[in-house]
């Protein structure tokens, strides 16, 4: 069926030689999870040794991108590797993308299903409502929400501006015009900066916590996780525009400002359903 | 039938294997790899089988004999997780990363340090699971579905195993990726889509059912950690969440993961079934399409596991339908094994055993899953022997035994010897005989109300017990006798030809045997 020739191809596929950063990070998974096991089991040394962890994490990151910087700067990597990478990073934000469905799935089902639910559940709870905000019938906490038209409004329009900033800096790059690329990478860092900060104020004037009940919980994971997502976006975004000033990329080959561009993009859709599903309906 | 076939051909580059321990912490060679897997699993494997010899020692005889209550329900729970998440599934990429470039032409996987990263986070995973068993309050118990409330009692185990799949989590996905952009992106000039071989297909698609599930489990168990751990009530009624939210998102998660479990297996069937009729696979289109119809399927029937949780009577008919459709794309599987076999030149082997038991008694499997669908009988029979007799047809004789089979198949290639092919078939019928004998009177126990999960029972079901017993503790010392054949072909043994098979024509026999450290450097050009 099948019948092989050899053919001779100029660029064979990269495939690096032997590499200790995988053991490094598998390492540094282990320490922090067993420091995390620690931390909830009340011993002191827990949190220090979650710092290892993220340490050698930090370390194994540094250390294996520095790597790959190094050989895609040193044209190791042909056509198909770029492909690859193009390939693994689309793959990755879909498993994000299912991350965030989880979330989201749990949001719709505790506002149709069970908050209804308990609200008929007259027997066990007698005066519940069951209508969403709401702590559930067993707290005995009243919640009031984030408004949507105050911060979380102000924090739509930076994300979105942010998009923005970095599609321009994007089209600078392809057009060979750095300073554009440094500039819009920088206002991108900014704002996701700014998103951040905002964040932390909302949070920190919100008059629930993450103990009152499902809108509680809910609220937290589902903007925690992103919060999280735009802390990492922009770290990344800090690091590209670092690799801009050092002319790491030129207009034709710059995966990495690609990915971290539609890793922010994703970010940004995900914070567009927040605003509707979580602070606005 | 070892007729050796003259075949290599490639000037290839022979760098040799590097040295050492290095060479196996390091490593970013897909073979190497390949091999990681291969030997953790079967650990893993031994190590929940254990626990397994352990269960049925204590169900000999009706009455409580060796172990307390709490302990049994974590003998149980630790069995199946490690058993799901430690060999089967370890297993399979084992396989993937052995097969997967070699079958498709390609020089390694896309992402080969990627690659070592996967794998050794399984042992960091393997660990902080297995070292629950000595912390406070014991190991898990709560069963493999983890479910709440019980799963937010326990002790810090509980944390321990959540944190643990969640790094086993973090291995699949990663792994998923690799293997998926493998596939789309790394097969040799020629090799379009539907000319690779279905094993290839099969790993595709479940590379992609890993990816959109997975994510789903890590949801769902962060939220027990936090219902746990900071006071959130996801799953407390009381705060407004719902216990029942969890099992849907676990089930979301649970039905495309057995699944993931069971497709790479047909792809080993699909593979060793022409080879020894020396026939080409029968309807191959339609093969690709019954896994993609099946894998489709896999997301609109999880609530077939929760049909005595309580759903509205629509919902209890939807998943019912939904689960009788996947018999049809099953059927045409198994139709076009048989019709595969139909008119060929079939000779015995030991992996032919293996494929044949399993179109057997996987469609048994596959035959009490469509009992189980159906709703009345489903609230009759869940959580009984049934059940528990179900997963095993299809989780044992289906997964465990196409991996065996496809270990025999492979060996050859993998290490250069032929295996012992008397121990083999010993092995083959050992394990066969007493695999029916420890889980078909399940079924019985189960049709006379036998509750899974609990260390004692009434006395009626004594006699069942005990052969299922003895079955099991035979089943158990033939796999000392898999590992023995195993260990025994690595060492030494007749010397395979590249293409020990004569049905077989996928691209790893045009290789040598022991498959050179590096392979297809410049990619073959199929026809």
């Amino acid at each position: 069926m099948q019948s092989p020739t050899q053919t001779h191809h100029t660029d064979v596929y990269y495939v690096p030689s032997s590499s200790i950063w995988p053991i490094v990070g598998s390492i540094a998974l282990l320490t922090l999870a067993a420091g995390f096991v620690l931390y909830l089991g009340k011993v002191a040394a827990g949190p220090y040794v979650m710092g290892a962890g993220v340490a050698i994490l930090a370390t194994m990151l540094f250390g294996w991108f520095s790597t790959v910087i190094k050989e895609s700067l040193a044209g190791k990597y042909s056509d198909q590797v770029d492909t690859s990478f193009r390939w693994g990073m689309a793959w990755f934000i879909f498993s994000e993308v299912a991350f965030f469905s989880g979330l989201f799935g749990a949001l719709f089902y505790v506002r149709l299903i069970t908050l209804p639910s308990l609200g008929h559940a007259d027997l066990v709870w007698p005066n519940f409502e069951g209508v969403w905000p709401s702590a559930g019938p067993g707290l005995n906490k009243t919640i009031t929400p984030v408004g949507a038209w105050g911060i979380p409004a102000l924090n739509t329009l930076i994300l979105l501006s942010s998009g923005a900033t970095v599609t321009w800096a994007h089209w600078g790059l392809q057009k060979g015009r750095q300073a554009q690329l440094k500039l819009g990478l920088a206002l991108t860092v900014l704002l996701g900066a700014l998103f951040l900060g905002l964040q932390i104020h909302e949070y920190a004037e919100a008059a629930f916590s993450i103990r009152d009940g499902i809108f509680g919980a809910l609220f937290y994971m589902l903007t925690g996780f992103h919060g999280f997502h735009v802390l990492l976006g922009t770290v990344m975004l800090t690091i590209i525009l670092l690799r801009a000033m050092a002319g790491h990329f030129t207009p034709d080959r710059h995966f990495a400002f690609e990915a971290v561009a539609w890793y922010w993009h994703f970010v940004d859709v995900v914070w567009l359903l927040l605003f509707v599903f979580v602070y606005w309906i | 039938m070892y007729t050796a076939t003259a075949t290599d051909t490639h000037g290839h580059d022979h760098e040799h294997a590097p040295t050492g321990i290095m060479r196996w912490i390091a490593s970013t060679n897909h073979k190497d790899i390949g091999t990681l897997y291969l030997w953790f699993s079967l650990f893993m494997f031994f190590f929940a089988g254990t626990l397994a010899m352990m269960i049925r020692a204590e169900l000999f005889q009706p009455g409580l004999q060796l172990f307390q209550p709490g302990f049994f329900n974590q003998l149980t729970t630790m069995h199946g997780l490690i058993m799901i998440f430690g060999a089967i599934m370890p297993a399979l990429v084992g396989f993937a990363n052995w097969q997967i470039p070699l079958m498709i032409g390609a020089s390694d996987m896309a992402f080969p340090r990627m690659n070592n990263w996967s794998f050794w986070l399984l042992p960091a995973a393997g660990l902080l699971l297995i070292s629950t068993f000595f912390v406070p309050g014991g190991s898990i118990g709560g069963g493999w579905t983890m479910y709440p409330p019980l799963f937010i009692q326990g002790g810090i185990g509980y944390d321990m195993a959540i944190l643990s799949v969640h790094l086993m989590g973090i291995s699949s996905i990663m792994g998923a990726i690799n293997i998926i952009t493998t596939v789309l992106n790394m097969r040799a000039p020629g090799m379009t889509l539907m000319k690779m071989p279905l094993f290839v297909w099969t790993w595709f698609i479940t590379a992609f059912l890993l990816i959109a599930v997975m994510p789903v489990l890590a949801c769902a168990i962060t939220m027990l950690l936090t219902d746990r751990n900071f006071g959130t009530h996801f799953f407390d009624a009381a705060g407004g969440g719902d216990a029942v939210m969890y099992q849907h998102l676990f089930w979301f998660f649970g039905h495309p993961e057995v699944y993931i479990m069971i497709l790479p297996a047909f792809g080993i069937i699909s593979t060793i079934i022409p080879t020894f009729s020396r026939k080409p696979l029968f309807g191959y289109v339609s093969m690709v399409y019954a896994v993609a119809s099946i894998a489709f399927l896999s997301f609109i029937v999880w609530a077939h596991h929760m049909f005595t949780t309580g759903m509205p009577v629509a919902g209890q008919l939807f998943f019912m339908y939904t689960t009788m459709l996947i018999a049809v794309p099953t059927g045409v599987k198994v139709f076009n094994w048989i019709s595969t076999l139909w008119r060929g030149a079939i000779t015995f082997e030991t992996p032919m055993l293996f494929a044949l038991a399993f179109v057997i008694l996987f469609a048994i499997g596959g035959f009490s899953g469509l009992v189980l669908a159906l709703v009345p009988v489903d609230i009759q029979l869940q959580d009984t022997y049934y059940v528990v007799a179900h997963f095993h047809y299809v989780l044992f004789s289906g997964s465990a035994m196409a991996i065996m089979g496809g270990v025999y198949y492979w060996l050859p290639k993998w290490t250069g010897h032929m295996y012992d092919e008397r121990l083999g078939k010993i092995h083959f019928w050992l394990t066969a005989i007493a695999f029916n004998i420890t889980f078909f009177p399940m079924h019985f126990l189960g049709l006379a109300g036998m509750p899974r999960r609990i260390p004692d029972y009434a006395l009626q079901f004594a006699d069942f017990n005990m052969i299922a017993s003895i079955g099991g503790f035979l089943l158990g010392a033939s796999q000392l006798l898999f590992l023995y054949t195993v260990v025994k072909c690595v060492r030494g043994g007749a010397p395979a030809p590249a293409r020990p098979w004569d049905g077989a024509d996928t691209l790893e026999w045009t290789l040598p045997s022991p498959a050179p450290y590096h392979s297809f450097v410049t990619p073959p050009l199929v026809k």
